[in-house]
């Protein structure tokens, strides 16, 4: 063979095993974590493992439409992650456990689904001091310690043909004998409440306005806020915008899960403008339901996601489908 | 007018290694591209082998290469390297001993480009797909490369390039309208010559690839602008001229599987620019899920387009028109129409610039992108991995397409006229079928 075959040989075999083991190899050593909508796999990988106290590194990347990036149970703000686009996003977690991280955009109908888990070991580097108590926190959920059945019927034999103004209910609870505190809020359903205020010289509807107020004075403006914006990015897209559980997935999961659903509802998610069931429904059974899910009804688990404030926030403002509470606005 | 006479020139031409330097060159991208479909990011918008082989390659081989060059792209494709290599079992000049290899003759049967209409139309009904699915654009990819690995280690020559590649057909339909041609300087020289080393080979150059004897060229079709004639003729007597657009076209082919090329590209262009550039979502969702009822509905029409609608119309204006009924007599029918079919070429053409004005300018910006990021690894080698996607040129898109339609439906009546005069009949209801098609793809583009 001639010296200037050998060597153009040499050249071509040189570059092809150039062009295909470079980017191989670059590729090898750059780990990324796919997102795919839940139906094509979700999150890849779907376990991720981290240390206390060592920052975790995670490049993130989807795989088909915009997906969002958040872990639950911390506060962090959440990263888009765009099609064919790396999002670098770090983490450092100060005590050991499994995280769950989750997508925060509605991409799909089994969006709910697209979950991880982050293993945290190690041990906690810098014990820090019992948190302070919080109005409703119990070491177990109330729904819980209260042994409530979540699935059973929860509906309001009495409801009212007007919603009920909190403002005008302050105005008549002044002189009532009856308890604002958190833990008779947390414990009934307002339908209870309206029962105990049956003995009071008020109209039916004088009386729903007291609950009103009652469920207004145990929440704060940037409860209901904080509880709209989990609302819209979490629950709006199976519940709908105004809660009438018309969301843009309704048909679908109706379609889905339609046997395990509400009849109320025909078989759709529920509708918190439904008087019937959301006012005989305490905070401590919404917070059970929102905490577990809905059993084969396609409502997901949340327990895993929200703090537990998260909740209580969100449950509050599902009670404002039914209440009228003032705005800023009002005089 | 003859380039070759230019010194440099020449000598680039005659000597292997600047082609063969273009060629590693695209065979590495062109590998690259394969690695980039299968390991990259599945978004086809920001993977480099959808960005780089069906926006930049797809631009620059149907706006420039074909139009300027013929078959020039054939001349630095690395599809058939490896197999042309393991064939002649040398990358350089030809061995004193050739390698064995079975060297079979093709098939009698399938000595015409009807397998290339058929590999064509096969992508062409999965197209959707193929332009939007890297993995898919790799499988096809590094399918073509062993396709020609295995034909050339059966049969003679470049079969691969010659009978199956799904592109090969239509650049060479095109290449007739290209201002460069391969020709002999003396047909008697040739004549005379002993050893037709040009078809047969020598020490100096490899027979012809694409088995055509340079002596007998009078189209461009079948030349790939290889350069093995101009190294291995021992008289001089190969020659690349400039000459005038369209020149080849003067002569009409009487082929049908050549007329049937043209009615598949030109169909092919009119049904691409409804689904890809159209604002029909059922009709894109139909293209799109593959294996569905809407897709065999889809593909059931396309076919149905080329096959019947558009070779029917035309046949049918044809047969129709009082001076050619008369004149089409017992025999001469098919070979009248498929010589008919010719204004269809220029025509083609321009309906695949206009079509491929729209889809490149508006995709281009993606190059950039995936340019600085090609493995989809959150690079961003040029500093420009996050540009965001932006339609060009929006301005100049419709006169730019108007024009082309229009150059491609005058140049088309002028081919008409010497195609009817050919066959003598009269070019008025192929001209009058090239100005209702023009019309249609002027409503579908603009």
């Amino acid at each position: 063979m001639k010296r200037s075959e050998a060597l153009t040989r040499l050249l071509i075999t040189a570059a092809i095993v150039g062009v295909v083991g470079a980017p191989l190899f670059v590729w090898a050593r750059t780990p990324l974590i796919h997102a795919r909508v839940a139906e094509d796999g979700g999150w890849s990988p779907d376990v991720i493992r981290a240390e206390v106290g060592r920052p975790l590194h995670l490049r993130l990347t989807s795989d088909d439409v915009v997906h969002g990036f958040a872990v639950g149970q911390m506060d962090m703000p959440s990263a888009d992650i765009l099609p064919g686009r790396v999002t670098d996003v770090t983490l450092t977690f100060d005590k050991p456990g499994t995280y769950t991280f989750y997508c925060t955009h509605w991409c799909g109908l089994n969006h709910w689904r697209m979950r991880g888990t982050i293993e945290v070991g190690g041990s906690r580097a810098d014990p820090q001091p019992a948190p302070a108590p919080v109005p409703g926190k119990v070491e177990v959920p109330l729904y819980v310690s209260l042994g409530l059945d979540l699935d059973a019927p929860h509906t309001a034999s009495v409801i009212p043909n007007d919603k009920p103004s909190a403002i005008r209910g302050q105005q008549l609870a002044a002189n009532l004998p009856i308890s604002q505190s958190p833990d008779y809020y947390y414990t009934h359903s307002p339908y209870q409440v309206f029962d105990d205020l049956s003995d009071t010289p008020l109209t039916e509807p004088q009386r729903w306005d007291v609950v009103a107020f009652l469920w207004q004075s145990n929440t704060t403006e940037g409860s209901l806020a904080n509880g709209k914006r989990l609302y819209a990015q979490n629950c709006a897209a199976c519940h709908g915008e105004n809660g009438a559980g018309d969301g843009v997935f309704a048909d679908q999961v109706a379609l889905n899960f339609g046997s395990g659903m509400s009849s109320a509802n025909n078989g759709r998610p529920v509708a918190f403008t439904n008087a019937e069931t959301m006012l005989g429904a305490s905070p401590a059974l919404l917070q059970g339901k929102i905490l577990r899910g809905g059993m084969g009804t396609g409502m997901p688990m949340w327990g895993s996601i929200f703090t537990e404030g998260q909740i209580w926030d969100l449950v509050a403002y599902l009670y404002s489908f039914q209440f009228e509470y003032p705005t800023k606005e009002a005089p | 007018m003859e380039l070759t006479r230019l010194p440099f020139l020449k000598s680039a031409l005659r000597s292997r290694y600047p082609q063969l330097a273009i060629l590693i060159v695209m065979l590495a991208g062109y590998v690259f591209a394969i690695l980039a479909g299968l390991l990259g990011t599945p978004v086809g918008s920001r993977n480099f082998s959808i960005v780089f082989v069906w926006i930049a390659w797809w631009a620059i081989l149907i706006l420039i290469a074909v139009p300027f060059f013929g078959r020039g792209w054939c001349a630095v494709c690395p599809i058939p390297l490896s197999g042309e290599w393991l064939q002649r079992g040398a990358v350089l000049n030809p061995l004193d001993k050739k390698p064995k290899r079975l060297n079979l003759r093709w098939p009698n049967l399938f000595r015409n480009i009807w397998l290339q209409n058929v590999s064509f139309l096969l992508l062409a009904l999965f197209s959707s797909v193929l332009l939007t699915t890297p993995n898919v654009t790799a499988t096809v990819l590094a399918a073509m490369p062993f396709a020609a690995i295995g034909l050339s280690l059966v049969f003679e020559r470049r079969a691969f390039c010659r009978y199956l590649c799904p592109v090969g057909g239509f650049i060479g339909l095109y290449s007739q309208t290209a201002p460069i041609e391969l020709r002999v300087k003396e047909r008697q020289v040739c004549a005379t010559c002993k050893g037709k080393p040009c078809y047969n080979g020598s020490a100096d150059g490899y027979g012809c690839p694409w088995n055509v004897f340079p002596g007998g060229l009078t189209r461009n079709t079948y030349c790939g602008l290889c350069m093995e004639c101009l190294r291995a003729c021992p008289r001089d007597n190969i020659a690349i001229n400039l000459r005038p657009f369209f020149a080849d076209l003067t002569k009409p082919s009487a082929r049908l599987d050549e007329a049937f090329k043209a009615f598949i590209m030109l169909g092919s262009a009119m049904i691409y620019a409804g689904v890809l550039l159209g604002p029909w979502g059922a009709l894109k969702d139909a293209a799109y899920n593959v294996g569905t009822g809407a897709w065999f509905a889809y593909a059931a029409v396309f076919l149905a387009i080329i096959f019947i609608l558009l070779p029917g119309l035309f046949s049918l204006m044809v047969a129709l028109s009082p001076t050619a009924l008369p004149k089409l007599g017992k025999g001469r029918g098919m070979r009248a129409l498929a010589a008919l079919s010719t204004p269809l070429i220029p025509l083609g053409l321009m309906f695949w610039v206009a079509f491929s004005l729209s889809f490149v300018l508006t995709n281009a910006s993606y190059i950039l992108a995936s340019l600085s990021d090609p493995l989809g690894l959150g690079w961003n080698l040029f500093g420009t991995a996050n540009v965001a996607w932006q339609p060009m040129l929006t301005s100049i898109l419709a006169p730019a397409q108007t024009l082309a339609l229009v150059s491609g439906l005058v140049w088309a009546a002028r081919t008409a006229q010497k195609a009817a005069g050919e066959v003598r009949v009269s070019a008025i209801p192929v001209v009058g079928f090239c100005f209702i098609v023009t019309l249609i793809m002027l409503w579908l583009l603009l």
